[in-house]
């Protein structure tokens, strides 16, 4: 039988939302104030979604200290209060939530410990998530 | 199609352990859980149901009789029990939250055909706020 695990982590990090494709005034008028020269931060919330189905030995889909491990060396190590727009994968691509949790999904999407990724949500506040699911 | 959610808490304890296992490897792959003394959780179960609203009442399922099946076939069951010791179907199979959830579908799912409107869909079930486990119904 298919189950899901879900487990939620966070990281701190700051972003600014600016591309060079547009003008200072382009970049104004789109981003607002995420736009702002020196950057803001958030505590972003970082929801992982596993699927599989349960082993019969140990009654789980997937080791939560195994999928622990491979989110701290993959995903919050590297972000974690970090400067997402000075990170290799943020150089030509605004940092964006959007954008964040697509690189996540790629950064843990070959290292599940077992079961298959099924969708990375990141909430950036209380009131705002985005989600990907490879698709 | 119109989802629908239900939440209620529950507070259980249990630990992990196969039997099948040393003490050494129940300790390994079960780190704090394989503590035999046990510990507890204050669990928050989730009960969505699909189907289209009543064209009279604008319901889905009446809230108040989801409320009641809930607390019929799981909570009176599981709430304020060791689920190790105090809990049939967790007698020989490991309460994991994944357990959990499909336990809890087992529970629920006949109830939920009796009535004969809405479908079960989803179960969830956080053990903390940081951690669940989903059921859906699929082989």
């Amino acid at each position: 039988m298919k189950v899901y695990f879900g487990r939620r982590y966070m990281i701190s990090a700051s972003h600014r939302l600016h591309t060079e494709v547009l003008s200072a005034k382009e970049n104004q008028a789109t981003y607002g104030k995420c736009n702002n020269p020196h950057g803001h931060g958030h505590n972003y919330v970082l929801e992982v979604l596993v699927g599989g189905a349960v082993d019969a030995e140990t009654g789980m889909a997937v080791n939560m200290a195994a999928l622990d491990e491979v989110v701290r060396s993959r995903v919050i190590d590297r972000f974690d209060h970090a400067n997402l727009n000075l990170d290799p994968l943020f150089v030509n691509r605004v940092p964006t939530t959007e954008n964040l949790s697509r690189a996540v999904f790629g950064l843990l999407n070959d290292a599940m410990p077992a079961g298959k990724l099924e969708r990375v949500r990141v909430e950036e506040t209380e009131n705002n998530f985005f989600e990907c699911a490879g698709e | 199609m119109i989802y629908l959610t239900r939440r209620a808490t529950f507070s259980a304890s249990h630990y992990y352990w196969n039997e099948a296992w040393t003490a050494e490897k129940n300790e390994q792959v079960f780190g704090r859980c394989a503590n035999r003394n046990g510990h507890g959780h204050n669990y928050t179960l989730e009960v969505t149901v699909a189907g289209e609203p009543d064209t009279v009442t604008g319901f889905v399922v009446d809230l108040k009789w989801l409320k009641e099946i809930m607390e019929r076939e799981v909570l009176s069951a599981w709430d304020h029990r060791h689920l190790n010791l105090e809990t049939p179907e967790f007698a020989a199979a490991i309460p994991t939250t994944e357990n959990l959830a499909i336990a809890a579908w087992k529970r629920l799912e006949p109830s939920v055909k009796a009535a004969g409107g809405a479908r079960l869909s989803r179960i969830r079930i956080y053990e903390t706020p940081e951690i669940f486990a989903e059921y859906r119904g699929e082989a």
